[in-house]
């Protein structure tokens, strides 16, 4: 939390790249702490490790320093105040953390406890479900990462000497 | 950095553990936490850790770009392909049961190769990417901006 509120005021980019991954990390850490194996993994891998590489990459191109726009925002700020005010409301009409009545340990989940073992014999629960029941979500996670590929390429396969002409900021 | 004596050997010494701790998280990733995405994540991590110690030439050279495109593209063909082998095999799509006659190996193996399909393409997309940063920061020349990050 301290993190967080430290990255939105830092205006040291690379500064705030690091903050981000000091972030990803200790999510990681909460979620390792919540017995979530698959998701701490994740987290450190892509949020601490090539999130923060990338950045860093995008900052070697980029200015070091955020440009510091004087005067507040108020439409910015009441989009955030009323959205926020929303989840909040929204937080109220949730169940209670971690009871056995909730919606998610009913639907779907019990099934998939019972059956992955005896059906699959894979005893990784989450891979099972990610890869055997939930097959064909994870084909389109692939195809989303394949076009996010292909989307950087078309991006930065332009010659920047075309745009060198239309940049002012380029004596910098 | 191609100099610098400690990063060089610490690298030396990192890049074959990260990556075998890689290929450990994408075939283990039936017992344990991990899987493709998690795995090809690391793998990808190794070979930046590489290009930032010896630069891009020899990243490179090591795997061409051209090599990234067709086996990112060869990732996702193949859980397709997986996919599509259910069906011709009498099954449904992403069905794994008729890949062998007994379904557990059956599941187990078309869990691994669609995972071998995921690590491939994450890898491959993630190099990509990288790549990408790292030939425009060239493009752009020293005159562009010459604080160094790494």
């Amino acid at each position: 939390m301290v993190v967080a509120i430290a990255v939105v005021q830092v205006r040291d980019l690379f500064s705030a790249a690091m903050l981000f991954a000091i972030y990803s990390l200790l999510s990681a850490a909460l979620f390792t702490v919540l017995d979530a194996g698959d998701v701490a993994l994740t987290e450190a891998a892509v949020g601490a490790g090539i999130s923060t590489i990338l950045i860093l990459a995008v900052l070697t191109l980029a200015p070091r320093h955020e440009k510091r726009h004087p005067g507040i925002n108020w439409p910015a700020i009441s989009v955030v105040v009323v959205t926020g005010a929303c989840l909040l409301w929204a937080v109220s009409d949730l169940p209670a953390f971690g009871q056995p009545g909730n919606p998610v340990h009913t639907h779907v989940a019990p099934y998939y406890i019972e059956h992955a073992y005896k059906d699959l014999g894979v005893p990784n629960m989450v891979a099972a479900v990610l890869a055997s029941y939930r097959s064909i979500d994870t084909f389109g996670e692939v195809i989303v990462i394949f076009t996010a590929g292909l989307g950087v390429f078309s991006l930065l396969s332009v010659r920047p000497t075309a745009r060198k002409s239309n940049k002012p900021e380029d004596s910098e | 950095m191609r100099e610098n004596g400690i990063l060089r050997i610490i690298a030396r010494f990192l890049i074959p553990l990260i990556m075998l701790f890689a290929l450990y998280v994408q075939f283990h990733g039936d017992y344990s936490p991990g899987g493709g995405f998690q795995a090809g994540v690391l793998f990808a991590a190794a070979w930046i850790l590489f290009v930032l110690i010896y630069g891009l030439e020899s990243g490179l050279a090591v795997i061409p770009e051209r090599a990234m495109f067709v086996l990112s593209a060869a990732g996702a063909l193949l859980y397709g392909f997986i996919g599509l082998l259910g069906v011709l095999l009498g099954g449904r799509f992403l069905d794994f049961d008729p890949l062998l006659e007994n379904p557990k190996a059956a599941q187990q193996a078309g869990i691994i190769l669609v995972e071998l399909g995921v690590g491939i393409t994450v890898a491959c997309v993630v190099m990509l990417i990288f790549t990408m940063f790292v030939r425009r920061r060239g493009e752009l020349g020293q005159a562009w901006h010459p604080e160094e990050h790494d």
